[in-house]
């Protein structure tokens, strides 16, 4: 009987959470979504028909379990439903709010076959939100020291994931951070209005809570080398991320005004340059403001550039709109606050004044041609049809690639062609000796949650090869 | 934390010696790299080069010239004070050989940065030619210093209030007149200094290396605040710099980028004089 109750129940619809108005929310840097109140998120979590085989386990990167902690917070336990949670994944707040959970648990959602599918990011978020706003995030016990020392590279997702399993096996854990702080780009690259900072730092004050150790201002590769962290350390992970900006090389790049999405992105979160002058790193306001690229770090730079007043903010990218790599949510967020989509067109150069500032941009249309590599159709231009638009700030966010700084300082680190570290990607093991890797530095730029994946493979991986020793 | 060891000002009280305890960072900087700090929570990342270390006691020194509000904040602090972020030692080291005679030309701040390469190029059996100059004599800095790292110290002045009356070029030209073996020149001072020495250089055919110290934010390859053209091509100054082949520069570009801020630096002054903050 209760099978079948359970089958015809989805009548509620997929609850929505509320938001800041589109127009109030382009003027400022608080978060987008208030999240779930406890009635809607049981409403929501009603939704969930607790399936026998459950799909939506296997979409996620971590295989979170996702029917128990939703029904616990049917139950009313909300503080069990985010301890279950961090059964899997240690950092649920923040991947509650950044996972791509269209492409993956929502994706295999067995309701989501007639109807939309269950909420589970949302969930996430409030049952993690629950926890640390009430006080009541619960320290784990550790296993017995093992005497056995790990160095983790970049505090990043990747980093964070690895330092946090391992302290827990009994391993004494530090975390080498290049920049001034913790987070890597959940602190530089994610802005406050999508991921607000006193998450990450709680998280991180959390993996410090449990012993780990941080060290910033450390760039390895500089101040030690990996063969000197492996005189003093049984392993080493190396969760670098993607940290090396594209430009489009294009005549002119170099016109002030011009900015990767890593700098743009990095004075804006990191420095917190949106609060200039209380805060001492400037940034340009430009009113009229052109990204090129369509992925998250694109609309992130779009809508940031909106919060410091732009009038106009344009996306331009040479494919269409179905070969944006932004999730929906990003578009549907960035479109909603005005920003302006210039898709099938390709900067060509770029026009400056006399002070050597950006004053526009020469761009060609494009249209699709046969399908190239990637599999999605060719951006083919079409003859003649340059025409230019006015700029006075540009954001360039077609991708980041492999930092090199620590790899070429690394004698017996193999590296592909691209420059990635090489890691087997089940176990995160590279060509060195002691030395795993996972994240960025070796898929390219991926999700957090795909970072969290292979911290959590290297970390088993590392345990094994510790406890051997 | 990093904390002030000693201080010192110099220059007219325009520039600012700090010694700073920084022992990993003493340990491992050559010749040539440079630090970024951060003063405070709410500070900028500024790119300072160090004007040595002493890995015996752990401090590296910072010789800094005010010019805008994040160095004139770090010119208030005191010994026993602590600078909240040293990240270092960054860039790659001064590419150091014995080449025969080398000449090292240091305008401004710019003889703080000479002053470690001049000493490396000593040490490794060169025959070092130290050229240093101000706007006039109260400005000069490390002259003692410079006279001790170099076999032949000459001094300039643009006001002629000590030294040679005139610019550092001048000297090095008559140099470069009098003598053919110079191997090596390293130009290290104000944009228009390194620009004209290599105008000048270019003529003798002489390799010339200059030290650039464009805008940076994280100065470890990641954001590209600091691109430079060199030979026509974009370098990121903090990971294939600070140093590069001073024929190739676009100095006009880095000028012209360096100055992005001036309204915002402006502004940033005037509110710190205000609420000294």
């Amino acid at each position: 009987m209760a099978e079948k109750e359970k089958k015809e129940k989805p009548k509620i619809p997929r609850q929505k959470m509320p938001e800041q108005e589109p127009r109030v929310r382009a003027k400022n840097f608080n978060e987008v979504p208030f999240g779930y109140t406890p009635e809607l998120a049981q409403l929501e979590a009603s939704r969930c028909i607790q399936c026998k085989k459950p799909k939506c386990i296997e979409g996620c990167p971590v295989e979170i379990d996702i029917p128990a902690f939703i029904k616990l917070i049917l139950d009313g336990d909300f503080v069990g439903s985010a301890r279950k949670l961090k059964e899997r994944n240690s950092l649920p707040a923040i991947c509650g709010r950044v996972c791509p959970q269209e492409d993956q648990c929502e994706k295999v959602c067995i309701v989501g076959k007639k109807e939309e599918p269950v909420a589970v990011g949302r969930l996430e978020r409030f049952a993690a939100d629950w926890e640390r706003e009430k006080g009541e995030v619960f320290i784990p016990e550790k296993a017995p020291a093992t005497g056995k020392r790990v160095a983790v590279v970049g505090s990043g997702p990747a980093g964070l994931t690895v330092a946090g399993d391992l302290i827990l096996k009994g391993h004494e854990v530090i975390i080498f951070e290049a920049l001034h702080k913790t987070g890597g780009v959940l602190i530089y690259g994610i802005p406050e209005f999508r991921l607000p900072k006193d998450i990450v730092q709680a998280e991180v004050n959390y993996l410090e809570q449990l012993g780990v150790k941080v060290e910033c201002n450390c760039v390895i590769g500089r101040i030690e080398t990996v063969d000197e962290l492996l005189k003093e350390y049984d392993a080493i992970f190396l969760g670098l991320g993607a940290g090396l900006p594209q430009f489009l090389n294009v005549p002119g790049e170099n016109f002030c005004g011009i900015y990767s999405a890593n700098e743009y992105l990095t004075r804006s979160n990191l420095m917190k340059a949106y609060l200039f002058p209380q805060y001492d790193t400037p940034i340009a306001r430009g009113r009229n403001v052109a990204v090129f690229g369509a992925g998250n770090v694109a609309m992130d730079s779009a809508r940031t550039a909106l919060r410091l007043g732009a009038d106009t903010v344009r996306i331009i990218y040479r494919r269409s709109r179905d070969e944006m790599p932004a999730r929906i949510e990003e578009i549907h967020h960035a479109e909603e606050e005005g920003v302006q989509f210039y898709l099938l067109t390709a900067p060509i150069k770029f026009l400056g004044d006399d002070n050597g500032w950006v004053t526009g941009v020469e761009c060609l249309r494009m249209e699709l041609g046969e399908p190239d590599e990637s599999g999605r159709r060719r951006p083919v231009p079409i003859k003649g049809s340059e025409f230019q638009l006015e700029c006075d700030m540009a954001v360039v966010a077609i991708g980041a690639g492999p930092n090199p700084l620590l790899p070429t300082t690394t004698p017996g680190l193999e590296l592909n062609k691209r420059g990635y570290i090489v890691g087997d990607l089940e176990t995160g093991k590279t060509s060195k000796t002691g030395v795993w890797a996972g994240g960025d530095i070796v898929t390219g730029s991926a999700t957090v949650i795909l970072a969290m994946g292979a911290g959590r493979k290297a970390a088993n991986s590392i345990h094994d090869y510790l406890m051997s020793k | 934390m990093y904390k002030i060891t000693y201080k010192r000002e110099m220059a007219e009280n325009t520039v600012c010696h700090f010694k700073v305890d920084a022992p990993r960072i003493a340990r491992k900087a050559k010749p040539g790299q440079f630090v970024v700090l951060k003063a405070n929570e709410t500070g900028e990342r500024i790119p300072l080069t160090m004007g040595g270390t002493d890995p015996s006691d752990g401090t590296i020194d910072l010789i800094f010239q005010v010019v805008g509000k994040s160095t004139a904040l770090l010119r208030t602090l005191n010994v026993g004070d602590a600078i909240q972020d040293i990240i270092g030692p960054l860039g790659k080291p001064t590419h150091v050989e014995n080449l025969g005679t080398v000449v090292c030309v240091g305008g401004g701040t710019g003889v703080a940065v000479m002053y470690p390469i001049t000493k490396a190029y000593k040490e490794a059996g060169n025959h070092v030619i130290a050229i240093i100059g101000a706007r006039t004599k109260d400005l000069l800095i490390l002259e003692d210093e410079m006279k001790a790292a170099s076999h032949d110290l000459r001094v300039t002045t643009d006001d002629g209030s000590y030294g040679h009356h005139g610019f550092v070029t001048d000297v090095l030209k008559k140099i470069l007149d009098d003598q053919k073996e110079v191997k090596l020149i390293v130009g290290i001072g104000p944009v228009p200094m390194m620009k004209f020495l290599c105008k000048l250089t270019k003529g003798y055919g002489v390799k010339t290396m200059v030290s650039l110290n464009p805008i940076m934010v994280d100065a470890t390859g990641m954001c590209g605040a600091c691109r430079v053209t060199v030979g026509g091509k974009t370098m990121f100054c903090c990971v294939d710099g600070p140093e590069f082949d001073g024929h190739e520069v676009d100095y006009d570009e880095l000028v012209k980028r360096q100055r992005a801020y001036l309204t915002e630096e402006k502004a940033s002054m005037d509110r710190f004089k205000e609420i000294g903050r």
